[in-house]
């Protein structure tokens, strides 16, 4: 290929102020790229406060109604916990489990509108679109970790097992949403708009998060339901993060929840980069 | 005065797109000039939207080439992306941002010098008629201030090359107008420019040169001129009040009529159907009168009759012999296949 000389065929009077600087290679930008994505992404969530509202009235309701009107009836294989302390890590697995499925919907939505063919044109990294999106989704899901922390403290949750545990119990349920951020950005970049993607992703995940150690103990569930709730990923990140927070011995549930996490980042991580390829 | 590259802007050679059994781009060829206005003329799913796809490197073409400023899309599609602006009829802007934030999107995004982003927002924001909403989301805005916020969304890294995408398509005349005007200042300040668009108006006004595109094959290539001197100038509409008269007034008019490029003598400068009566003519307003005499002089009433500029219809009725297919499916998904979904079984 022979050099030429590409003449801007835009002139203007000042200097350019972006031919005056010179554009390095896309590689060097993946950090940067991811950061901008994520500002734009997350100040959706500053222009449409209610998207976070809405999400987090459920999970506050849902405190609410098993904190006072179940709990009490609720029957828990060790009696010296209060239900309140087994309930909130519950919650916490339970609120950012569907705040992660807004990754799918939130890609649906950007391929609809046509913004993931702008970005395409962009010199832009190509990874920014997927990692701004998972980023600024685990952010909002800290965000509301924090919201469901104030909120479960002012229902009488309290935390035994030390502040660095209780910190490690919420990394490893963001560890473990961001992983599920993956496997909703697979199915939201095969969803035709967002809708599409919230109503293939909501029955996937539903049972996940009701058929789990998340608001009951499961040693009273029939036996063939006991066999699933027990070692599917949810009910394991919540007795993991349970286990610290409560200061209990935690087993094997922390490693159990980070293999989960990084088996379904192995999984879906690469299939949804295909789908993003291939989806214009 | 830029130096002018020996390098065309864009240059496409063969090139082909199936999607299954459905082929959207049957090998067509283009040559665009450095500094020139170029459009794609064509209805909806004649190929347009994939050949701007494939150069703008959104996809990738099946065979054939296609380059920008001399670089390869499929090999160099970052060098290519750092070249073109992309705007499209699906105004592919954040609904939720500003449009000043969405101007900075981009600015960022092409890596625009950290204190180069708000100037260039803002400067874009002026020059589009856009400061006094610069800070309203863009779910606030119109259709034309959508359009014109995408076009300056392209503009941000002052690309050298401009693909826009039916710009005009689904605004109203007024937005339509105020938006070629902007496109028209763009080409008066030298930028190279591949629009497509449906309407031969638009590609009249703003084209050096036309390429009129048919179920993924180029069918015709000229300057507005050219094909509209193959058509001839304007149509003359008549309806008369009694149809049996039809087939009398039609041999009456038919030395009227200019003979259209591509097509047999004559045939489909004067068309019949029913009681309306078309016929093609070099000079539209002299002709109109003489039409009325002939008419008149033979005793034969028309009950309307209206003069128009020739339209994509007449240009792909003399081309093709059959009517531009447009599809109404205006709306269709903008990333799925079907936003530009060629007629099947096309060869």
């Amino acid at each position: 290929m022979t050099s030429t000389t590409l003449t801007p065929a835009l002139p203007t009077d000042a200097p350019s102020p972006a031919s005056a600087t010179a554009r390095r290679a896309p590689r060097r930008h993946a950090v940067a790229d991811a950061v901008t994505m994520t500002w734009r992404n997350l100040l959706t969530y500053v222009r449409l406060p209610q998207l976070l509202v809405f999400s987090t009235i459920q999970p506050i309701m849902l405190v609410l109604l098993f904190r006072y009107v179940f709990g009490n009836s609720i029957n828990l294989s060790d009696p010296s916990v209060d239900y309140v302390d087994y309930l909130m890590p519950g919650v916490f697995v339970q609120a950012t489990v569907f705040g992660a499925l807004g990754t799918g919907v939130g890609l649906a939505e950007d391929l609809n509108k046509g913004l993931v063919e702008r970005f395409r044109s962009l010199p832009m990294a190509r990874s920014a679109v997927l990692a701004g999106r998972t980023i600024a989704d685990a952010t909002r899901n800290a965000f509301v970790l924090v919201l469901m922390t104030g909120v479960g403290l002012l229902v009488g949750f309290r935390i035994h097992g030390g502040v660095p545990a209780y910190v490690a119990a919420l990394a490893l349920v963001l560890l473990f949403t961001y992983a599920l951020s993956w496997l909703a950005a697979t199915v939201g970049l095969g969803a035709s708009n967002g809708e599409a993607a919230q109503a293939a992703l909501f029955p996937l995940v539903f049972p996940l998060v009701f058929a789990s150690s998340a608001f009951v103990d499961t040693s009273f569930m029939p036996g063939w339901l006991q066999a699933f709730a027990n070692h599917q990923p949810v009910t394991v990140t919540i007795d993991a993060a349970r286990n610290l927070v409560l200061g209990q011995p935690i087993g094997w549930s922390v490693v159990g929840s980070i293999a989960w996490s990084l088996g379904l980042i192995a999984v879906f991580g690469p299939l949804a980069v295909r789908r993003y390829r291939r989806a214009a | 005065m830029p130096v002018v590259s020996p390098q065309p802007a864009v240059r496409a050679e063969g090139l082909t797109k199936s999607f299954g059994t459905i082929h959207a781009l049957a090998g067509i060829d283009l040559l665009v000039p450095t500094g020139t206005v170029y459009g794609l003329l064509g209805p909806n799913g004649a190929g347009k939207t994939t050949a701007v796809r494939i150069l703008t490197t959104i996809l990738e073409p099946d065979a054939g080439l296609a380059e920008v400023l001399g670089l390869d899309v499929t090999r160099h599609p970052q060098a290519v992306r750092e070249s073109i602006g992309l705007a499209g009829q699906y105004a592919a802007v954040d609904e939720n941002l500003t449009g000043r934030e969405n101007l900075r999107l981009v600015g960022r995004l092409t890596h625009l010098h950290r204190d180069h982003v708000i100037p260039r927002a803002d400067e874009l924001l002026e020059r589009f008629g856009l400061s006094d909403a610069a800070q309203r989301p863009v779910r606030t805005y119109s259709g034309g201030m959508r359009r014109r916020l995408d076009l300056a969304a392209a503009l941000v890294h002052r690309p050298p090359v401009l693909f826009l995408d039916e710009p005009t398509t689904g605004l109203d005349p007024a937005s339509r107008n105020d938006l070629w005007r902007v496109i028209e200042e763009l080409v008066a300040e030298g930028a190279t420019l591949l629009l497509t668009t449906q309407y031969l108006e638009e590609a009249d006004r703003l084209a050096d040169r036309i390429a009129v595109i048919d179920r993924g094959h180029v069918i015709a290539e000229g300057t507005p001129t050219e094909l509209k001197a193959g058509l001839g100038g304007t149509v003359i509409e008549i309806t008369l009040e009694d149809p049996a008269v039809g087939g009398r007034a039609a041999t009456l008019l038919e030395p009227f009529a200019t003979a259209t490029a591509g097509s047999a003598a004559g045939d489909g400068a004067v068309r019949l159907d029913g009681s309306s009566l078309d016929i093609t003519v070099d000079d539209g307003a002299r002709t109109v009168v003489e039409v009325l005499r002939t008419l008149d002089r033979a005793g034969i009433a028309p009950a309307g009759l209206a003069v128009r500029e020739p339209s994509l219809d007449d240009v792909f009725l003399s081309l093709t012999g059959h009517r531009a297919e447009a599809e109404a499916d205006d709306d269709a998904h903008p990333v799925a296949e079907d936003a530009d979904r060629p007629v099947r079984g096309a060869a």
